[in-house]
């Protein structure tokens, strides 16, 4: 049950031109959802130019599929889901006015996401010692001398998109654990309450897109199919 | 108290652990199943399989853990048509790729 100083904290937090904290909530959330709207169709421009690249050098990208790590690509993903419910869980008990709980739950959000992030780096640095970053020094074996790459200038766009977008995603989580890190300041300050607590619901939001993204980036550069594709 | 309490219910939606878990598991065995389902040989219902169940995936974490559920309509319409979007932004673009090379044209 919120206490005089939540109910202080919360009248601090309201804003004259609102007719309520129930219209200002539902404005907050409403704004935040646009905005990641507007991110669906920045990733979108991506995943439209992998269905694009994907249609036209089917087997290059299979080739380069190939080189993804599957096992530490599923531990990541499963990695980022129990981060959403960490989060999920924080968001609840900010709903429930339990500060102390929520910043636990915040932390342990942003412990998964540095997980992911070195877990990455173990892939990117896999990648990168392989010659398999886009440019002047990209090289390309598919590792089994009876089947030569078709054309690895068609895998170094395959790899220019996987770069492009789980860097883009990358940079999404980096961006979310900084995000979390001022919500977990703040609520040691005591700043939400069941009253007001938008701020972490919409973090909360950001976070659990940026997990919706991955769930459609782990199949489609992963998962694209692991018989040779000549 | 008790007042203030179902003035809180009547603007959010506290849901309850069970579920959350509920969803987590389920998105645990759906990744399970989409890296079994890549093994499989399936020709080109490999994509479709992959991409339903990271569709399905994606439904459960917008409905739930994003709280759309419990949200006022006009945030489920504007998820809607941010799709109906998305898929303008595919679907033109392909009639373009895809029809290169339908049509000869004299001196090509």
């Amino acid at each position: 049950m919120a206490t005089s100083t939540e109910i202080q904290a919360a009248e601090r937090s309201f804003q004259h031109h609102f007719a309520s904290m129930e219209q200002q909530r539902d404005t907050a959330t409403f704004g935040m959802w646009m905005f990641l709207l507007t991110e669906i169709m920045f990733f979108g421009g991506l995943f439209c130019s992998y269905l694009v690249y994907r249609h036209t050098y089917y087997t290059a990208f299979v080739e380069g599929s190939q080189k993804m790590n599957i096992i530490l690509g599923a531990i990541n993903t499963a990695v980022l889901i129990c981060s959403s419910l960490s989060m999920a869980m924080g968001v609840r008990a900010a709903q429930m006015g339990k500060p102390k709980l929520m910043v636990i739950l915040l932390l342990i959000t942003i412990l998964f996401g540095f997980g992911f992030l070195g877990i990455k780096a173990v892939e990117y640095h896999e990648h990168w010692t392989n010659h398999e970053f886009p440019g002047p020094n990209f090289h390309f074996e598919t590792g089994d001398p009876a089947h030569p790459p078709t054309d690895p200038t068609h895998t170094e766009i395959y790899f220019g998109l996987y770069w492009a977008m789980t860097g883009l995603h990358a940079l999404h989580m980096v961006i979310g654990i900084g995000l979390v890190t001022w919500l977990v300041l703040a609520g040691m300050r005591g700043a939400y309450s069941p009253i007001y607590y938008s701020p972490v619901e919409n973090v909360g939001l950001y976070w659990h897109f940026v997990d919706l993204v991955w769930i459609y980036l782990f199949p489609l550069l992963y998962l694209i199919s692991h018989k040779h594709a000549g | 108290m008790a007042q203030q309490q179902q003035h809180e219910d009547e603007y959010t939606h506290v849901v309850p652990v069970s579920l959350y878990v509920g969803i987590w598991a389920a998105l645990m065995v759906g990744t399970l199943i989409t890296v079994l389902a890549s093994f499989a040989e399936l020709g080109i219902f490999n994509i479709v399989v992959a991409l339903l169940i990271a569709t399905i995936k994606g439904t459960l974490v917008v409905l739930f853990f994003m709280h759309l559920r419990y949200s006022p309509k006009l945030t489920m319409v504007a998820v809607i048509s941010s799709i109906f979007f998305l898929f303008i932004l595919f679907a033109l673009t392909m009639t373009d790729y895809l029809s290169r090379g339908w049509a000869t044209f004299a001196g090509r």
